[in-house]
C-alpha cells in the first residue's frame, strides 16, 4: 500500500510540478486538490501503467476521486496479475 | 547564397533572444532541422531551417536579441544549380523526436582573458545568477566561446558544484517565473490589439455528441491505454475539416485584406502551469488521422508546457479552438489571435435535457444527452454571421458522423 502510494504520487507530482506531495489528502477529491485536465489525467494514468503495469480502462475513470480511490484499485490489479502469474 | 532569417513566431512576438545555435559554419542543413534555439517571452523557440545548404556563416552571436527579419545566418546553397526560393513554410511532418544536430563534443576552450568581453546569453546569465554561479568560471561553448544555458547547466551539475538536484530545480523555477511576467506582457499585447482592431462577432451552438462519444467510447475500450484518443481530439479534427470547406474563416487579416491560408493548421489553446498560455499549432488537421492527431497533441502539450515549441508552430495556426470543457465552463466566447479570423471555443460536454425524437414514429419527447456548447467568435472583417452560422453546423455535423473524423 505504502509503496504504491509513493509511485502513484511520484507519477502525479512529474505532471504537476507544482504540488507538494505531503499536501495531498488521500481522502480529498483530487481534482479539488490539483489542477488536472484530461490530458493530465490520462498521463496520469499511462505514468501509472509504464509504472506499476495497471491499465485502467476508461470504464472506471469514473470510480477514481481520490488518491485512496487510485492507490486501492492499483494494489487489487496488482495482486490480481501476480496471483494469474 | 541564401540569408536565413529569423521567422516571425506569431503577432504577440516581434523579437527574441539568440540562445543557441545549434550548427555551426560548414555544417550542412536541410529543410526542417532545428538550427538555433531563440528565448521568447512564452517559450525557447526552436529555429527551424526551410533550405537545403551548407552553414556560410552565423551573423548573429548567442546573446543577441534580434528582430523578425534579421537576418541570422548565410547558407550556401545545396546544389548551385537548383535552389528554391525560401517557401513561406513547407507542410512538414516534424518528426517528434526530431534530434537536434548538436556539437557532439562541446569544445571546452579555458576561460578567456580578463578584460576580453564573451557572449552569454541572457537566459544563462539569468540562469547562472539563480543557480548563484560564477560565469567567468564557465566554459563557454557557443560561437567565439559564448556561454549558453547548456554551458550554465553543464557547470551546475558539475561535481564541484554545490548540492545536486535541488540547482537545476530551483534554476527551471526561477527561469519560469521570470517567463510567466513577460508572457503576461506579450498576451496583454496581442490581446488589446485583438479587441481594438478586431471586430468580433460571436455564434453558440449546442451540439449532441452522443454519437461520436458512444463511438469514441467503444472505440477506446478495445486499446491499451497508451493508444486512447481524447474527445478534444475529435472536437480538433472537426474544425479542421470544417476550415477546410469554410476557407473563410482559415487564414489571416493583413494589410486591408483577407489571405486565405492553403493548409489548417489549428492552433490549441494550452494552459501553462506557472499561468499564460501558447497557442502553437498542429499543422495539417484535415489531413491526419485521429491517432496521428492524438500523438501530436500530447506531443505538443507536454513541449509547450516544457517551454520548448519550434518557430513553425508559433507563427503557423490559421485557426485557434480553445477548450475549457475540463475547468468546467459551459461556454467559453473566445479573443481571436491577431492576424488570424476566427477562434472556435468549446465548453464542458454534459449530460443535459433535449427535446428528441419520441419512440413513435413522428413523436417527440424529452431526453438526457451529452451536449457541448461550441462557439465561434469570428472577424467580421472577414466573413458574416451567415457563413459563420454554416460553418458552426458544419462542426456539428461532422462531429454526427465519426467515421469522416477517422480518416
Amino acid at each position: 500500500m505504502t509503496d504504491t502510494r509513493t509511485a502513484v504520487l511520484s507519477v502525479l507530482t512529474g505532471i504537476a510540478p507544482e504540488v507538494d506531495p505531503d499536501e495531498i489528502s488521500d481522502d480529498d477529491l483530487l481534482r479539488d486538490q490539483i489542477d488536472l485536465d484530461s490530458m493530465d489525467w490520462l498521463n496520469f494514468l499511462r505514468g501509472i501503467h509504464a509504472r506499476l503495469n495497471v491499465d485502467i480502462p476508461e470504464s472506471d475513470y469514473a470510480s477514481l476521486r481520490t488518491l485512496a480511490d487510485v492507490v486501492r484499485y492499483v494494489d487489487e490489479r496488482v495482486t490480481t496479475n501476480a496471483g494469474n502469474r | 547564397m541564401i540569408e536565413f532569417t529569423m521567422p516571425a513566431l506569431g503577432s504577440d512576438m516581434d523579437e527574441g533572444t539568440l540562445d543557441q545555435w545549434l550548427v555551426k559554419p560548414g555544417d550542412t542543413v536541410h529543410r526542417g532541422q532545428i538550427v538555433a534555439v531563440v528565448e521568447t517571452t512564452k517559450a525557447a523557440v526552436e529555429i527551424e531551417c526551410w533550405h537545403d545548404g551548407t552553414v556560410d556563416e552565423l551573423l548573429v552571436p548567442v546573446g543577441t536579441t534580434v528582430q523578425v527579419g534579421t537576418p541570422l545566418a548565410t547558407l550556401r546553397e545545396a546544389d548551385g544549380s537548383a535552389t528554391r526560393e525560401p517557401a513561406a513554410r513547407a507542410p512538414l511532418t516534424v518528426a517528434p523526436g526530431t534530434a537536434p544536430a548538436r556539437t557532439p563534443h562541446p569544445r571546452i576552450s579555458p576561460p578567456e582573458a580578463p578584460g576580453h568581453r564573451r557572449f552569454v546569453s541572457p537566459a544563462a546569465r539569468r540562469l547562472a545568477a539563480s543557480l548563484r554561479i560564477e560565469l567567468d568560471a564557465v566554459p563557454g561553448t557557443g560561437p567565439q566561446g559564448s556561454v549558453t544555458i547548456g554551458d550554465v547547466e553543464r557547470a551546475a551539475t558539475a561535481p564541484a558544484a554545490a548540492p545536486p538536484a535541488a540547482i537545476p530545480e530551483a534554476g527551471r523555477a526561477a527561469k519560469a517565473a521570470a517567463r510567466a511576467a513577460q508572457m503576461r506582457t506579450s498576451i496583454a499585447a496581442a490581446m488589446s490589439r485583438s479587441k481594438r482592431e478586431i471586430p468580433h462577432y460571436y455564434l453558440a451552438h449546442e451540439i449532441v455528441l452522443e454519437t461520436s462519444l458512444t463511438w469514441l467510447t467503444a472505440r477506446n475500450a478495445q486499446r491499451s491505454i497508451d493508444e486512447r484518443v481524447l474527445p478534444a481530439v475529435m472536437l480538433l479534427k472537426a474544425v479542421g475539416l470544417a476550415a477546410q470547406r469554410f476557407g473563410e474563416f482559415n487564414g489571416f487579416w493583413r494589410d486591408g485584406g483577407f489571405l486565405a491560408a492553403t493548409g489548417v493548421h489549428v492552433g490549441v489553446g494550452i494552459s501553462l502551469r506557472g499561468g499564460g498560455l501558447v497557442a502553437p499549432a498542429i499543422h495539417d488537421v484535415p489531413d491526419k488521422k485521429l491517432d496521428q492527431l492524438m500523438d501530436d497533441l500530447t506531443d505538443l502539450v507536454a513541449r509547450a508546457r516544457a517551454g520548448s515549441l519550434r518557430s513553425s508552430e508559433m507563427s503557423d495556426p490559421t485557426i485557434t479552438v480553445t477548450n475549457l470543457g475540463d475547468q468546467g465552463v459551459d461556454t467559453v466566447f473566445g479573443v481571436i489571435y491577431p492576424q488570424q479570423v476566427a477562434l472556435v471555443g468549446f465548453g464542458r460536454p454534459a449530460p443535459r435535457v433535449r427535446v428528441i425524437a419520441g419512440d413513435v414514429e413522428g413523436s417527440r419527447g424529452i431526453g438526457i444527452v451529452t451536449t457541448v456548447n461550441a462557439t465561434l467568435a469570428a472577424d467580421h472583417r472577414a466573413s458574416d454571421g451567415h457563413r459563420g452560422a454554416l460553418f458552426l453546423t458544419a462542426i456539428d455535423e461532422l462531429l454526427g458522423q465519426p467515421d469522416l473524423l477517422e480518416k
